[in-house]
């Protein structure tokens, strides 16, 4: 007996002696990610997920950041808010990251800023609404291009076609409602008249009601729908299935090849702002976009078998923005990268050409934004936007 | 009035699948006194296996029927392998062996299929049918036709066939059916099984319209035991009827007051029936001497 208490001893000390010598020589760099894979926001997680998987594998095989190997510890949030913020918490206390990739929606995002902003880790979100840029925050960023730019783009070219009283129909999840604010604020000054607005939830299947309200209405030239998911596809169907054919503009919120799938025939003529990564081989040649998306399309395509979604495109975004900044401060000390980040200038990346200042936390301007139709069950660019 | 007409067809066809939900609760209520909550999780899986087989290469009708037998035996495995061996239990005990049914068979189904949302062609045409100003899909007139079928078919069953009158004795008197010789566990398992048939099968009318997700089963089984228990739990017509009213009273909700309130409605439907009118619109109310 007394031997083999002794044996156990010493195989314990052993094991714990290896355990700390392989943390010890594997000191890596931890990046978290909280992204709603599963649930109503799962078009934009699970290429998000993809992406980052795919781009920190390539990047480690390159030898890392400054020396040291990525590693990506990554929670699903299946479009709750509340459990986004659970896995925040954990992120900081237990899992003990330096910097955070994620945050696939408004929502998820917005109830992740405390916790970052309390714990001074970097928050590159990866969600639409302006509030999480404004005001501004010092610890946090985002990639993907604002809803109030969403509004200002597609007011713009109703302007140009001469469509100046619209009717909204908006999601009540956090990024339909935020980006239907938006677009009531800047409506006045873009020349455009909101005649009749309606609403549905997120998981609702059936928006007939909303939009035969929408159809009664005299006077009501074209109809914008702020939202993102399910919602869309359906609010599209329904579109055609009342007969409706108004111009219909959607939101950048349904930026993936899944919205067209879902709405079927019922998305011809669809029109949409979005990022030249879903047009990335329609683009001039001179375009200084054309070689990261086309890149990105590509590696995407190839590692996942899917089509590219522009959602995967502010992951990669996110992380190179967050990679190049650790690689200019030469460290992965969390204000040296938080610095860093601010000072991103010139970045070309798959939603535009990114320039951060103190005061901006996202950099892009309209310009990165161009004007799609869907014909053919594809996207095509709306010459001269 | 066409605007009226519009949110009438909207809400008869949403409420034609309350309604075949609501059928489900009550058949498997008739015959064992339990309320099945994972009746929402056998629409889905009809919905999504017929998704996933017609996706591998199979045609679209084996698609749909492989998919009912698959729900028809994940229907009697429930009542075999959960429900039947805690048969002795309150009926709350019961209840939460269904709830954690649903839950496993969620999970099970994130697993398999996957977490997207999936449609299916619709079954004549997608072109809406166009009456007094209002548009009706075809595939809506299908699911009410296949709701009315079913639930005839169900009455001339209970109504005309000895098996059907055994599944009354079950759930009048269980000892004393069994007594005079039916065989209650094969009756119960027959329920189960039918239940999700019907369940399947409103899975696959419904995708064309409404899609179809891992987790559209939740919310479905909440608004069908709604409908079952306004039409009076037990009876077949009031849960079509049921069925049929919380869908129009939905969509004509969120036509004239507000589309955030719509799903509010069902909810307070099972308050305001449960206070103050139990037994349901058809039902007869329980009288016990003492």
């Amino acid at each position: 007996m007394r031997a083999l208490q002794r044996f156990t001893v010493t195989a314990g000390i052993g094991l714990l002696a290896l355990l700390g010598a392989g943390h010890q020589a594997s000191a890596q760099i931890k990046i978290g990610a909280v992204l709603s894979v599963t649930g109503p926001a799962s078009f934009l997680g699970d290429p998000e997920k993809k992406t980052l998987e795919i781009y920190v594998e390539e990047i480690n095989a390159k030898g890392g950041v400054n020396g040291q190997k990525l590693q990506l510890v990554f929670y699903d949030d299946a479009g709750s808010a509340d459990n986004a913020r659970t896995f925040a918490t954990r992120l900081v206390e237990e899992d003990k990251i330096v910097a955070m990739v994620g945050g696939s929606t408004t929502g998820a995002t917005l109830a992740m800023i405390p916790v970052f902003e309390d714990a001074k880790i970097p928050f590159i979100s990866l969600a639409g609404a302006i509030q999480i840029i404004e005001p501004v925050r010092a610890w946090v960023f985002k990639t993907p291009h604002t809803d109030k730019m969403a509004c200002e783009k597609i007011f713009a070219d109703l302007k140009t076609r001469k469509l100046t009283t619209i009717a909204l129909i908006s999601g009540t999840d956090a990024f339909g409602k935020s980006m239907r604010d938006q677009c009531v604020v800047v409506a006045p000054k873009a020349g455009i008249n909101i005649a009749i607005e309606e609403s549905y939830g997120p998981r609702d299947s059936d928006m007939t009601p909303q939009l035969t309200n929408i159809r009664n209405k005299a006077g009501v030239l074209a109809v914008v729908n702020p939202g993102f998911g399910q919602g869309p596809a359906i609010v599209t169907r329904n579109y055609r299935q009342l007969g409706i054919t108004l111009p219909l503009y959607q939101s950048h919120g349904v930026a993936s090849k899944q919205f067209i799938e879902l709405a079927g025939p019922a998305a011809e003529g669809v029109r949409l702002p979005a990022a030249a990564l879903l047009i990335a081989d329609k683009l001039p040649n001179n375009d200084p976009q054309k070689p990261v998306v086309v890149n990105y399309s590509r590696t995407f395509l190839h590692n996942s078998g899917q089509a590219v979604s522009t959602f995967g495109g502010h992951a990669y975004d996110g992380l190179m923005i967050l990679v190049e900044a650790m690689q200019r401060a030469k460290s992965a000390d969390k204000a040296k990268v938080r610095d860093e980040i601010e000072r991103t200038k010139g970045y070309i990346g798959t939603a535009g050409i990114v320039n951060m200042t103190p005061t901006d936390h996202m950099g892009l301007d309209l310009s990165a934004f161009h004007m799609l139709e869907i014909k053919g069950g594809d996207w095509t660019l709306v010459p001269g936007t | 009035m066409a605007e009226l007409l519009q949110f009438i067809s909207s809400g008869l066809t949403v409420g034609a699948i309350y309604a075949l939900v609501a059928l489900g609760f009550t058949l498997i209520y008739k015959a064992s006194d339990i309320i099945n909550f994972a009746q929402g999780e056998f629409v889905m899986l009809g919905g999504m296996t017929t998704v996933f087989v017609a996706l591998a290469g199979v045609p679209l009708p084996l698609a749909a029927l492989i998919a009912i037998v698959v729900t028809t035996a994940i229907g009697l495995a429930l009542h075999r392998l959960a429900v039947e061996p805690a048969r002795g239990a309150s009926p709350v005990a019961l209840i939460m062996i269904t709830i954690g049914a649903s839950i496993f068979l969620r999970g099970i189904a994130q697993i398999v299929f996957d977490r997207r949302f999936h449609s299916l062609p619709p079954l004549l045409g997608a072109d809406p049918i166009q009456f007094g100003g209002a548009a009706i899909l075809p595939q809506s007139l299908v699911v009410l036709a296949s709701a009315t079928v079913i639930v005839t078919l169900l009455w001339l069953f209970i109504d005309r066939t000895l098996l059907g009158k055994a599944v009354i004795a079950t759930a009048a008197n269980r000892l004393a059916a069994r007594l005079i010789g039916v065989d209650t566990r094969r009756i119960v398992d027959f329920s189960f099984a039918v239940s999700a048939a019907i369940g399947a099968i409103a899975g696959v009318l419904i995708t064309p319209i409404a899609l179809t997700s891992y987790d559209v089963g939740t919310l479905l089984a909440l608004k069908g035991f709604a409908a079952a228990m306004l039409g009076g739990i037990g009876s077949a017509p009031g849960a079509v009827v049921g069925g049929l009213l919380i869908g129009m009273i939905e969509a004509l909700a969120a036509g004239y007051l507000s589309s955030n309130y719509k799903d509010a409605v069902a909810f307070l439907i099972i308050l305001v029936v449960l206070i103050s009118i139990p037994q349901g619109l058809f039902g007869r109310a329980k009288i016990e001497r003492v």
